[in-house]
Protein backbone atom coordinates (compact mmCIF):
# COMPACT_ATOMS: atom_id res chain seq x y z
CA UNK A 1 0.00 0.00 0.00
CA UNK A 2 2.47 2.39 0.62
CA UNK A 3 4.61 1.34 -2.01
CA UNK A 4 1.91 1.79 -4.75
CA UNK A 5 1.24 5.30 -2.93
CA UNK A 6 5.07 6.06 -3.40
CA UNK A 7 5.26 4.61 -6.81
CA UNK A 8 2.07 6.60 -7.90
CA UNK A 9 3.80 9.74 -6.32
CA UNK A 10 6.90 9.31 -7.84
CA UNK A 11 6.05 8.88 -11.01
CA UNK A 12 3.80 12.26 -11.29
CA UNK A 13 7.16 13.63 -9.76
CA UNK A 14 8.56 12.17 -13.12
CA UNK A 15 5.89 13.31 -15.40
CA UNK A 16 6.80 16.50 -14.09
CA UNK A 17 10.48 16.75 -13.95
CA UNK A 18 10.92 15.44 -17.72
CA UNK A 19 9.02 18.23 -18.78
CA UNK A 20 11.39 20.20 -16.19
CA UNK A 21 15.14 19.27 -17.05
CA UNK A 22 16.78 20.79 -19.59
CA UNK A 23 19.05 19.96 -22.39
CA UNK A 24 16.46 16.77 -22.13
CA UNK A 25 15.87 17.05 -25.61
CA UNK A 26 14.94 13.09 -26.95
CA UNK A 27 17.13 13.40 -30.24
CA UNK A 28 19.98 15.90 -31.16
CA UNK A 29 18.33 19.19 -31.98
CA UNK A 30 14.33 18.48 -31.81
CA UNK A 31 12.71 20.16 -29.05
CA UNK A 32 10.18 17.31 -28.00
CA UNK A 33 8.96 17.36 -25.03
CA UNK A 34 9.65 14.81 -22.60
CA UNK A 35 6.77 14.67 -21.04
CA UNK A 36 3.97 12.62 -23.03
CA UNK A 37 6.69 10.02 -22.74
CA UNK A 38 6.03 10.60 -18.99
CA UNK A 39 2.43 9.81 -19.49
CA UNK A 40 3.08 6.48 -21.42
CA UNK A 41 5.78 5.34 -19.27
CA UNK A 42 2.69 5.58 -16.22
CA UNK A 43 1.02 3.32 -18.67
CA UNK A 44 3.28 0.73 -19.74
CA UNK A 45 4.96 0.53 -16.25
CA UNK A 46 2.85 0.74 -12.96
CA UNK A 47 -0.39 -0.56 -14.81
CA UNK A 48 -3.80 1.18 -15.93
CA UNK A 49 -5.06 1.51 -12.93
CA UNK A 50 -1.99 3.28 -10.61
CA UNK A 51 -0.38 4.47 -14.02
CA UNK A 52 -4.27 6.62 -14.28
CA UNK A 53 -4.09 7.66 -10.83
CA UNK A 54 -0.46 8.97 -11.32
CA UNK A 55 -1.46 11.34 -13.92
CA UNK A 56 -4.51 12.27 -12.00
CA UNK A 57 -2.14 12.92 -9.29
CA UNK A 58 0.12 15.14 -11.58
CA UNK A 59 -2.78 16.91 -13.52
CA UNK A 60 -4.28 17.93 -9.76
CA UNK A 61 -1.05 19.89 -8.65
CA UNK A 62 -1.16 21.49 -12.62
CA UNK A 63 -4.27 22.28 -11.29
CA UNK A 64 -2.99 23.89 -7.91
CA UNK A 65 -1.29 26.42 -9.97
CA UNK A 66 2.35 24.38 -9.86
CA UNK A 67 3.95 25.25 -13.68
CA UNK A 68 4.49 21.83 -14.05
CA UNK A 69 3.03 21.83 -17.93
CA UNK A 70 5.84 21.62 -20.37
CA UNK A 71 6.85 25.14 -21.28
CA UNK A 72 6.12 25.99 -17.29
CA UNK A 73 2.55 26.20 -18.22
CA UNK A 74 0.07 25.76 -14.90
CA UNK A 75 -2.80 26.59 -13.21
CA UNK A 76 -7.07 25.75 -14.02
CA UNK A 77 -6.29 28.16 -17.16
CA UNK A 78 -4.80 25.51 -18.94
CA UNK A 79 -7.68 23.58 -18.69
CA UNK A 80 -9.78 26.27 -20.36
CA UNK A 81 -7.22 26.46 -23.28
CA UNK A 82 -6.81 24.88 -26.27
CA UNK A 83 -4.99 21.76 -25.21
CA UNK A 84 -7.83 20.94 -22.87
CA UNK A 85 -8.65 17.64 -24.76
CA UNK A 86 -4.94 16.80 -24.42
CA UNK A 87 -5.17 16.78 -20.69
CA UNK A 88 -8.38 15.22 -20.31
CA UNK A 89 -6.43 12.33 -22.32
CA UNK A 90 -3.59 12.06 -20.36
CA UNK A 91 -5.29 9.36 -17.68
CA UNK A 92 -7.40 8.09 -20.20
CA UNK A 93 -4.11 7.55 -22.60
CA UNK A 94 -2.06 6.69 -19.62
CA UNK A 95 -4.99 3.99 -18.40
CA UNK A 96 -5.68 2.25 -22.04
CA UNK A 97 -2.08 1.79 -21.75
CA UNK A 98 -1.66 0.36 -19.00
CA UNK A 99 -4.44 -2.05 -19.91
CA UNK A 100 -2.73 -3.02 -23.11
CA UNK A 101 0.45 -3.30 -20.88
CA UNK A 102 -0.76 -5.49 -18.35
CA UNK A 103 -2.47 -7.93 -21.16
CA UNK A 104 1.25 -8.27 -23.06
CA UNK A 105 2.91 -8.29 -19.74
CA UNK A 106 3.92 -11.89 -19.72
CA UNK A 107 5.55 -11.50 -23.75
CA UNK A 108 9.15 -9.99 -23.15
CA UNK A 109 10.69 -7.06 -25.52
CA UNK A 110 10.11 -3.98 -25.72
CA UNK A 111 7.63 -4.13 -29.29
CA UNK A 112 4.35 -5.26 -26.47
CA UNK A 113 5.17 -1.77 -24.54
CA UNK A 114 5.51 0.12 -27.34
CA UNK A 115 2.21 -0.85 -29.33
CA UNK A 116 0.30 -0.21 -25.77
CA UNK A 117 1.74 3.01 -25.63
CA UNK A 118 1.14 3.89 -29.45
CA UNK A 119 -2.58 2.79 -28.98
CA UNK A 120 -3.09 4.23 -25.58
CA UNK A 121 -0.57 7.18 -25.88
CA UNK A 122 -0.99 8.34 -29.56
CA UNK A 123 -4.46 7.27 -30.99
CA UNK A 124 -6.26 7.61 -28.01
CA UNK A 125 -4.76 10.53 -26.74
CA UNK A 126 -4.99 12.60 -29.78
CA UNK A 127 -8.64 11.65 -30.65
CA UNK A 128 -9.67 13.26 -26.82
CA UNK A 129 -7.16 16.07 -27.82
CA UNK A 130 -8.47 16.82 -31.26
CA UNK A 131 -11.88 16.95 -30.31
CA UNK A 132 -11.13 19.00 -27.45
CA UNK A 133 -9.43 21.48 -29.87
CA UNK A 134 -12.07 20.92 -32.47
CA UNK A 135 -14.63 22.59 -29.31
CA UNK A 136 -12.53 25.26 -27.90
CA UNK A 137 -11.86 26.34 -31.85
CA UNK A 138 -15.12 26.17 -32.98
CA UNK A 139 -13.78 23.89 -36.05
CA UNK A 140 -14.74 20.69 -37.59
CA UNK A 141 -12.99 17.29 -36.47
CA UNK A 142 -11.18 17.32 -39.99
CA UNK A 143 -9.70 20.97 -39.63
CA UNK A 144 -8.53 20.17 -36.18
CA UNK A 145 -6.71 17.39 -36.79
CA UNK A 146 -4.44 19.05 -39.03
CA UNK A 147 -3.44 21.11 -36.16
CA UNK A 148 -2.73 17.47 -34.37
CA UNK A 149 -0.50 15.47 -37.16
CA UNK A 150 2.57 17.63 -37.26
CA UNK A 151 3.24 16.22 -33.56
CA UNK A 152 2.23 12.48 -34.54
CA UNK A 153 5.95 11.45 -35.66
CA UNK A 154 7.43 12.80 -32.64
CA UNK A 155 4.35 10.39 -30.53
CA UNK A 156 4.94 7.44 -32.12
CA UNK A 157 9.24 7.42 -31.51
CA UNK A 158 8.16 8.09 -27.98
CA UNK A 159 6.27 5.11 -27.95
CA UNK A 160 9.74 3.01 -29.27
CA UNK A 161 11.27 4.73 -26.28
CA UNK A 162 8.58 3.79 -23.96
CA UNK A 163 8.64 0.05 -25.09
CA UNK A 164 12.59 -0.06 -24.90
CA UNK A 165 12.61 2.10 -21.29
CA UNK A 166 9.48 -0.32 -19.82
CA UNK A 167 11.70 -3.10 -20.83
CA UNK A 168 14.65 -1.76 -19.10
CA UNK A 169 13.03 -1.28 -16.23
CA UNK A 170 11.41 -3.73 -15.91
CA UNK A 171 14.01 -6.26 -16.67
CA UNK A 172 16.03 -4.08 -13.51
CA UNK A 173 12.95 -4.17 -11.43
CA UNK A 174 10.80 -7.21 -11.95
CA UNK A 175 8.51 -6.31 -9.00
CA UNK A 176 7.67 -3.39 -10.30
CA UNK A 177 4.38 -4.58 -12.47
CA UNK A 178 3.18 -6.27 -9.31
CA UNK A 179 0.73 -3.73 -7.96
CA UNK B 1 21.79 32.34 -18.40
CA UNK B 2 20.70 30.11 -16.06
CA UNK B 3 20.27 26.94 -16.26
CA UNK B 4 16.83 25.91 -15.60
CA UNK B 5 17.43 22.82 -13.29
CA UNK B 6 19.11 24.63 -10.68
CA UNK B 7 15.55 25.94 -9.95
CA UNK B 8 14.05 23.16 -10.16
CA UNK B 9 12.54 23.90 -6.63
CA UNK B 10 11.25 27.41 -8.64
CA UNK B 11 9.05 25.11 -10.63
CA UNK B 12 7.34 24.09 -6.97
CA UNK B 13 6.09 27.29 -6.05
CA UNK B 14 2.93 27.94 -7.36
CA UNK B 15 2.60 30.72 -9.74
CA UNK B 16 -0.01 32.58 -7.25
CA UNK B 17 0.64 36.40 -7.38
CA UNK B 18 3.23 38.22 -4.79
CA UNK B 19 1.40 41.18 -5.00
CA UNK B 20 -1.24 41.64 -2.95
CA UNK B 21 -4.78 41.84 -4.53
CA UNK B 22 -8.53 42.46 -3.07
CA UNK B 23 -9.41 39.07 -4.63
CA UNK B 24 -6.54 37.03 -2.47
CA UNK B 25 -8.94 38.05 -0.09
CA UNK B 26 -11.55 36.09 -1.30
CA UNK B 27 -12.07 32.72 -0.27
CA UNK B 28 -11.32 29.91 -2.78
CA UNK B 29 -14.96 28.20 -2.81
CA UNK B 30 -17.18 31.19 -4.35
CA UNK B 31 -14.22 32.18 -6.68
CA UNK B 32 -13.90 28.56 -7.86
CA UNK B 33 -17.67 28.64 -8.48
CA UNK B 34 -17.73 32.08 -9.78
CA UNK B 35 -15.11 30.99 -12.35
CA UNK B 36 -17.39 27.54 -13.69
CA UNK B 37 -20.36 29.77 -14.03
CA UNK B 38 -18.50 32.64 -16.25
CA UNK B 39 -16.60 29.51 -17.97
CA UNK B 40 -19.88 27.78 -19.00
CA UNK B 41 -21.40 31.56 -19.61
CA UNK B 42 -18.49 32.58 -22.09
CA UNK B 43 -18.94 29.39 -23.65
CA UNK B 44 -22.58 30.49 -25.34
CA UNK B 45 -20.94 34.22 -25.70
CA UNK B 46 -21.05 35.17 -29.64
CA UNK B 47 -21.23 37.92 -31.62
CA UNK B 48 -18.18 40.24 -31.46
CA UNK B 49 -19.16 43.15 -29.14
CA UNK B 50 -20.57 41.09 -26.47
CA UNK B 51 -17.30 39.11 -26.81
CA UNK B 52 -15.42 42.29 -26.63
CA UNK B 53 -17.42 43.43 -23.50
CA UNK B 54 -16.53 40.41 -22.08
CA UNK B 55 -12.78 40.68 -22.95
CA UNK B 56 -12.87 44.38 -22.06
CA UNK B 57 -14.36 43.20 -18.32
CA UNK B 58 -12.02 40.60 -17.90
CA UNK B 59 -9.20 42.80 -18.16
CA UNK B 60 -10.85 45.38 -15.77
CA UNK B 61 -10.72 43.15 -13.46
CA UNK B 62 -7.28 42.62 -13.90
CA UNK B 63 -6.44 46.51 -13.64
CA UNK B 64 -8.64 46.21 -10.47
CA UNK B 65 -5.10 44.81 -9.13
CA UNK B 66 -2.82 47.10 -10.40
CA UNK B 67 -0.70 47.12 -13.69
CA UNK B 68 2.40 45.27 -12.42
CA UNK B 69 -0.71 42.50 -11.27
CA UNK B 70 -2.38 43.27 -14.80
CA UNK B 71 1.50 42.98 -16.61
CA UNK B 72 1.70 39.10 -14.71
CA UNK B 73 -1.49 38.24 -15.94
CA UNK B 74 -0.47 39.28 -19.80
CA UNK B 75 2.88 36.84 -18.86
CA UNK B 76 0.82 33.93 -17.77
CA UNK B 77 -1.37 34.11 -21.03
CA UNK B 78 1.95 34.25 -23.53
CA UNK B 79 1.63 30.23 -24.18
CA UNK B 80 -1.74 30.92 -25.63
CA UNK B 81 -0.37 33.76 -28.15
CA UNK B 82 0.79 31.44 -30.43
CA UNK B 83 -2.22 29.39 -30.74
CA UNK B 84 -4.77 32.92 -30.75
CA UNK B 85 -2.27 34.46 -33.70
CA UNK B 86 -2.70 30.53 -35.65
CA UNK B 87 -6.80 31.03 -35.63
CA UNK B 88 -6.74 34.74 -36.68
CA UNK B 89 -4.14 34.00 -39.58
CA UNK B 90 -6.57 31.23 -40.72
CA UNK B 91 -9.71 33.00 -40.57
CA UNK B 92 -8.18 35.82 -42.15
CA UNK B 93 -7.48 33.25 -45.01
CA UNK B 94 -10.79 32.19 -45.23
CA UNK B 95 -12.35 35.49 -45.27
CA UNK B 96 -14.65 34.45 -41.56
CA UNK B 97 -12.89 37.57 -39.48
CA UNK B 98 -15.74 37.76 -37.12
CA UNK B 99 -15.84 34.40 -35.87
CA UNK B 100 -12.31 34.07 -35.85
CA UNK B 101 -12.36 37.16 -33.25
CA UNK B 102 -15.28 35.40 -31.11
CA UNK B 103 -13.46 31.91 -31.04
CA UNK B 104 -9.98 33.90 -29.91
CA UNK B 105 -11.63 36.89 -27.30
CA UNK B 106 -14.18 33.30 -26.22
CA UNK B 107 -10.52 31.56 -25.46
CA UNK B 108 -8.30 34.31 -24.34
CA UNK B 109 -11.53 35.65 -21.67
CA UNK B 110 -11.67 31.87 -20.15
CA UNK B 111 -8.37 31.39 -19.79
CA UNK B 112 -7.90 35.32 -18.23
CA UNK B 113 -10.58 34.28 -15.81
CA UNK B 114 -8.81 31.47 -14.69
CA UNK B 115 -5.38 32.45 -14.53
CA UNK B 116 -6.67 34.94 -12.34
CA UNK B 117 -8.29 32.75 -9.47
CA UNK B 118 -4.66 31.12 -9.88
CA UNK B 119 -2.65 34.34 -9.63
CA UNK B 120 -4.59 35.21 -6.47
CA UNK B 121 -5.76 31.74 -4.17
CA UNK B 122 -3.27 29.65 -2.50
CA UNK B 123 -2.33 25.82 -3.11
CA UNK B 124 -3.42 25.43 0.28
CA UNK B 125 -7.00 26.92 -0.02
CA UNK B 126 -7.35 24.91 -2.80
CA UNK B 127 -6.45 21.61 -1.48
CA UNK B 128 -8.78 22.74 1.44
CA UNK B 129 -11.49 23.34 -1.18
CA UNK B 130 -10.91 19.80 -3.14
CA UNK B 131 -10.78 18.11 0.31
CA UNK B 132 -13.49 19.23 1.71
CA UNK B 133 -15.62 18.74 -1.76
CA UNK B 134 -14.31 15.00 -1.37
CA UNK B 135 -15.60 14.43 1.69
CA UNK B 136 -19.03 15.94 0.38
CA UNK B 137 -19.09 13.66 -1.98
CA UNK B 138 -18.36 10.49 0.73
CA UNK B 139 -14.69 9.94 0.02
CA UNK B 140 -13.06 8.45 3.08
CA UNK B 141 -10.97 10.31 5.43
CA UNK B 142 -8.26 7.29 4.89
CA UNK B 143 -8.54 8.26 1.32
CA UNK B 144 -8.47 11.63 1.58
CA UNK B 145 -5.38 11.79 3.82
CA UNK B 146 -3.81 9.54 1.16
CA UNK B 147 -4.33 12.06 -1.46
CA UNK B 148 -3.27 14.69 0.99
CA UNK B 149 -0.01 12.89 1.17
CA UNK B 150 0.23 12.01 -2.46
CA UNK B 151 0.13 15.62 -3.36
CA UNK B 152 3.19 16.31 -0.45
CA UNK B 153 4.65 13.93 -1.51
CA UNK B 154 5.14 14.84 -5.35
CA UNK B 155 5.73 18.55 -4.06
CA UNK B 156 8.65 16.94 -1.74
CA UNK B 157 10.33 15.07 -4.78
CA UNK B 158 10.12 16.57 -8.13
CA UNK B 159 12.74 18.85 -7.30
CA UNK B 160 15.24 16.43 -6.26
CA UNK B 161 14.38 14.21 -9.46
CA UNK B 162 14.72 17.36 -11.25
CA UNK B 163 18.12 18.25 -9.37
CA UNK B 164 18.96 14.72 -10.26
CA UNK B 165 18.19 14.67 -13.70
CA UNK B 166 20.37 17.94 -13.79
CA UNK B 167 23.72 15.72 -12.33
CA UNK B 168 22.59 13.18 -14.79
CA UNK B 169 22.67 15.53 -18.30
CA UNK B 170 26.10 16.74 -16.18
CA UNK B 171 27.46 13.72 -15.57
CA UNK B 172 26.75 12.19 -19.68
CA UNK B 173 28.06 15.76 -21.30
CA UNK B 174 31.20 14.94 -19.21
CA UNK B 175 31.96 11.78 -20.84
CA UNK B 176 30.85 12.03 -24.70
CA UNK B 177 29.97 14.86 -26.68
CA UNK B 178 27.03 13.60 -27.86
CA UNK B 179 23.31 15.29 -26.61
CA UNK B 180 22.05 13.59 -23.69
CA UNK B 181 18.83 12.21 -24.85
CA UNK B 182 16.32 9.50 -24.46
CA UNK B 183 19.19 7.32 -23.22
CA UNK B 184 19.36 8.91 -19.91
CA UNK B 185 15.41 8.28 -19.42
CA UNK B 186 15.58 4.68 -18.27
CA UNK B 187 18.68 5.49 -14.99
CA UNK B 188 16.63 8.63 -14.31
CA UNK B 189 13.21 6.41 -14.03
CA UNK B 190 15.07 3.58 -12.12
CA UNK B 191 16.27 6.94 -9.87
CA UNK B 192 12.34 7.61 -9.38
CA UNK B 193 11.70 3.97 -8.45
CA UNK B 194 13.98 3.41 -5.95
CA UNK B 195 13.36 6.84 -4.57
CA UNK B 196 9.90 5.25 -3.95
CA UNK B 197 11.19 2.04 -2.44
CA UNK B 198 13.29 3.92 -0.21
CA UNK B 199 10.26 6.24 1.01
CA UNK B 200 7.90 3.46 1.05
CA UNK B 201 10.05 1.76 3.73
CA UNK B 202 10.62 5.10 5.89
CA UNK B 203 6.67 5.53 5.63
CA UNK B 204 6.27 1.71 6.55
CA UNK B 205 8.83 2.66 9.58
CA UNK B 206 6.81 5.04 10.67
CA UNK B 207 4.01 3.11 11.23
CA UNK B 208 2.05 3.17 7.72
CA UNK B 209 -0.64 4.77 6.20
CA UNK B 210 -3.28 3.71 8.51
Amino acid sequence: MERNLTLIALFAALIAALGLVPKLTLISGVPISAQSLGIMLCGTVLGAKRGALAVLLFLALVALGLPLLAGGRGGIGVFSGVTMGYLIGFPVAAFVTGLLAQMWRDRGGFIFPAVAALIGGVIVLNVLGIIGMSIKLDKTLMEASLLATPFVPGDVLKCVLAGLITQGLLKARPGLAQA
Amino acid sequence: MKPRCVNGGRAMISLISERRTPYHGWPAGPKLLGLSLFTLAIFYMDGVPLSLTVMAAVCAAYLVGGLGFAREGLRLMRPVLVFVAMIMVWHLAVGRIPEGVVIVLRLLAAIAAANLVTLTTRMEDLLDVIQRGLARIGVPATARRRFALSIALVIRFTPVLVQKGGLLVESWRARTVKRPGWRLVLPFALMAIDDAEQTAEALKARGGLL
